[in-house]
């Protein structure tokens, strides 16, 4: 049965990828899992355009970065981020401080490396969420169609509706009502569940494309169910651009964060936010200018990352684009 | 063309009730004590807590609760703030500033945006291009609680080119630093879409006929290409008036300017759930209504797109 599935799974037409006439039609992204032997697979042949693309790597190295600051902020730092005194306001850089003391005292470069934690870990909470949901009603209304795709098209318009950030205050004034933790939690579920409707539109449009192959087709007439078509079958080619939409929504979730924590409705103390230092340091800029672009740099950086690294997967899978 | 305004009117109509509904929702609907929300910290005498039950007609079920919160939206009556100021009154003070603060950002993204993005759509992997697909790639990815200070900083009180902040009473040059900040955004991704559109229609078959025929390069660009290459830069100015109302609040708090950004960031200061509700609603209905507009100016622009 398995084997019988993978011969039909393989036996895409192998005109993906390769030569790019920019009149030719639509092509629908069918991105082999399995990597054919013979025709190179699309997911192949992205790699081979990414290993030579220099703002992937550029990307992947401010990712790779953060993550670690994230994870392992000891390696960067072995300052005290919440070791603040009054007495060292606004001081300038001294030994392993390199970006001084900010308002309270408190070292600024221990801060921003400690501040990446919060920062990726609700950006990837978030993504996952939003990508759970956007998965499901995409493939739910894609695959189904009809009557189930009109309910949830209409429900993606409203929720697209309300600009994420206006939702977000809204939402996150009711979550942070009753003040504990944080503030994590709340933060990702606001940028969760309002957060998916890109997702599911392109999970959609791409399912519908997926839909309608012969190997689809094929599995059908060999009995599969729905649930197995729709897992084994169309997730595996359908899933590429909605990875990239994903990737770019991460670095959007992490200026959606900051910006939260900056209007004081994200992130409280203990978590050490940017966008938090950002609004404080902004208010004595005139005083002292590093305690502001230190978070400020580092925050930009990240989001910076992330949407490069998303538009260079998206440019190596979609060669219309060039 | 009637059946595709009539539908989306439908559409519009449908979404502008969901919307509302789920602001309205999200703000109040399931909250455990929302008189006692509303006083903070302070004890409610029970005399107070009934009038004010009566008053908000917090015994009601939560649908006519909605009814009474979309009949006030839908007359102007957006009720009072908790210091018991009329917001139908806030919001006439400070929608006039924030309108000509996104208008000049506008100007200024779609000027700077198309000339630049048609400058470098038609010198394709010229350094001009190469230089703005970078520089405008950075602007797309700082957020606005980066750009916001940093530009202040900078251009204010580094240089001193433009004031720090803008005050009570906004000169137009005043709000100059503030909107090309707003509008940076804006004019990065105008910028892109226009250059990838000036660069797809240089290919298009009609562009052959029209230097075919033998007119001018001139001509060729700034009638044929142009035209054609702007429509999907408008249908932009819809989208990206979520982004700019998103950045107002940021870049009103910033450089403190009195409009409704800097109200509604009050209002998350001060925990006034009613104006940030108001607020945020109003705000939302010019975002769905601008977009009908962008979207019908859109089906009138290109005939082309038959709508089903």
């Amino acid at each position: 049965m398995s084997d019988l599935e993978m011969a039909a799974a393989t036996e895409v037409p192998s005109h993906v990828g390769g030569g790019f006439r920019p009149t030719g039609p639509d092509e629908s992204p069918d991105a082999g899992p399995t990597g054919g032997d013979r025709p190179r697979s699309l997911a192949g042949d992205a790699w081979r355009d990414l290993r030579r693309n220099w703002v992937f790597w550029v990307a992947s190295a401010l990712v790779v970065l953060v993550v670690t600051m994230a994870g392992a902020p000891q390696i960067f730092t072995s300052a005290d981020p919440h070791d603040c005194t009054t007495r060292r306001q606004h001081a300038g850089p001294a030994g392993a401080a390199i970006f001084g003391y900010d308002y309270q005292g408190c070292d600024v470069f221990a801060r921003t490396v400690h501040g990446a934690r919060a920062s990726v870990l609700v950006g990837v909470l978030a993504v996952l969420l939003a990508g759970a949901i956007g998965l499901v009603v995409g493939m739910l209304a894609g695959y189904y169609g009809r009557w189930l795709d009109a309910i949830l098209s209409r429900i993606v318009d409203v929720v697209l509706g309300i600009p994420l950030l206006l939702a977000a205050i809204v939402l996150s004034k009711r979550l942070t009502a009753d003040r504990q933790g944080s503030g994590v939690a709340s933060v990702v579920i606001v940028l969760g569940i309002l957060g998916w409707t890109t997702a599911a539109r392109v999970m959609r449009s791409s399912v519908i494309a997926a839909r309608g192959q012969d190997y689809v087709a094929a599995a059908r007439m060999l009995g599969a169910s729905h649930l197995r078509i729709m897992v084994r079958h169309i997730l595996p080619n359908a899933l590429a651009p909605f990875i990239v939409v994903l990737t770019i929504a991460l670095g959007t979730f992490i200026a959606t964060e900051a910006t939260l924590s900056f209007l004081d409705i994200g992130l409280r103390p203990p978590a050490i936010s940017w966008g938090t230092d950002i609004a404080t340091a902004g208010k004595h800029v005139r005083e002292a200018a590093l305690p502001l672009v230190a978070p400020s740099v580092f925050l930009a950086l990240t989001v910076l990352g992330f949407i490069m690294l998303g538009d260079a997967i998206r440019d190596a899978f979609d060669p219309k684009l060039r | 063309m009637v059946r595709y305004v009539i539908r989306r009117l439908l559409q519009m109509i449908l979404t502008f009730f969901g919307a509302t509904f789920l602001v309205y929702a999200l703000m109040f609907g399931n909250q455990s004590d929302p008189i006692q929300a509303l006083a903070g910290e302070r004890p409610v005498s029970d005399a107070l807590r009934a009038t004010l039950t009566e008053h908000y007609h917090l015994g009601r079920p939560f649908l006519v609760q909605y009814g009474y919160y979309m009949r006030g939206l839908l007359t102007g009556d957006f009720g009072e703030t908790l210091s018991g100021r009329r917001i139908s009154d806030i919001m006439a003070q400070s929608w006039p500033l924030t309108i000509e603060l996104a208008l000049l950002a506008m100007v200024f993204a779609a000027v700077f945006g198309t000339a630049a993005g048609v400058y470098a759509g038609l010198r394709r992997g010229g350094v001009f291009d190469t230089t703005t697909l970078a520089v405008t790639l950075l602007v797309i990815a700082l957020p606005i609680i980066v750009l916001a200070p940093m530009a202040q900083l900078l251009f204010g009180v580094k240089l001193g080119w433009f004031p720090t902040t803008a005050g009570a009473r906004p000169t137009l040059y005043g709000l100059i630093l503030p909107a090309m900040v707003l509008g940076a955004a804006s004019l990065a991704t105008m910028l892109r879409l226009t250059r990838a559109s000036v660069a797809e229609n240089l290919r298009a078959d009609y562009v052959r006929t029209a230097r075919a025929k033998g007119l001018a390069r001139r001509r060729v660009v700034g009638i044929h290409v142009l035209r054609n290459s702007l429509i999907p830069v408008i249908t932009l100015i819809g989208v990206d008036l979520g982004t700019l109302m998103a950045g107002a609040i940021v870049t009103e708090g910033v450089f403190n300017i009195p409009g409704v950004g800097s109200k509604l960031l009050l209002g998350i200061q001060t925990e006034d759930g009613p104006l940030v509700v108001g607020l945020v609603s109003v705000l939302v209905v010019v975002f769905l209504v601008v977009n009908l507009i962008v979207d019908l100016l859109y089906a009138v622009l290109d005939p082309r797109i038959r709508y089903v």
